[in-house]
């Protein structure tokens, strides 16, 4: 299982919403309990491909994110990602990129916009595992 | 030398390589990380020639991207 709150939630859709029709991309980070995972902190990234078919995040941001994790004592959990036209599950092209076996993989579908999605997976190689994703 | 690896000190030979590093640190996936040193970003295809140096600081990242 893994849980986000509500805030951090709303900070993902919002960016996500504010990004369309592109896909929206960032980090997430937090604590390991076990088998859990809790989300603590979102981070919002720029989606260089700045496309609605692809993303990929910005490294700078990204390794200002990791600074950032640490000095928070937190630990990194993985990334999100929008889909804006497709539903909340891992494409063939993020199964192809999840390159990280240790890391959650979250995505916001936003193809209904008054119901919004969001999943996270495990994803090795080809076999993507939906976590359990908890909002509270 | 003294090297901090992902926020980690560690003790390494002198004349270090990036790809070394990589190597020793059983990096997963080595093909799709970016490297940095002191905060500026190793070009890909110089790992072997890029010598790492007493007090640098080496993150490494995975290339994080995909479709829909």
């Amino acid at each position: 299982m893994i849980t986000i709150s509500k805030d951090n939630y709303g900070k993902i859709l919002a960016h996500a919403e504010k990004n369309l029709p592109e896909e929206a991309c960032g980090l997430i980070a937090g604590r390991i309990d076990g088998e859990n995972k809790h989300i603590e902190k979102v981070y919002l990234l720029t989606n260089i491909d700045h496309s609605n078919e692809h993303f990929s995040l910005d490294p700078k941001e990204q390794l200002a994110a990791i600074k950032d994790m640490r000095q928070n004592g937190l630990t990194p959990l993985g990334n999100w990602h929008s889909h804006p036209e497709s539903p909340s599950r891992p494409s063939d092209e993020d199964k192809r990129l999840a390159y990280d076996s240790k890391a959650s993989y979250l995505i916001l579908s936003l193809q209904d916009r008054v119901k919004p999605v969001l999943n996270s997976f495990h994803i090795e190689g080809v076999d993507a595992t939906n976590e359990g994703l908890v909002i509270e | 030398m003294f090297i901090t690896v992902a926020g980690n000190k560690k003790e390494y030979k002198d004349g270090l390589t990036v790809a070394e590093l990589i190597e020793a640190e059983k990096i997963d996936n080595p093909l799709y990380v970016t490297v940095s040193v002191n905060e500026e970003f190793v070009e890909n295809g110089t790992f072997e020639s890029t010598t790492l140096k007493d007090g640098d600081t080496v993150e490494f990242l995975y290339f994080m991207g995909g479709g829909c």
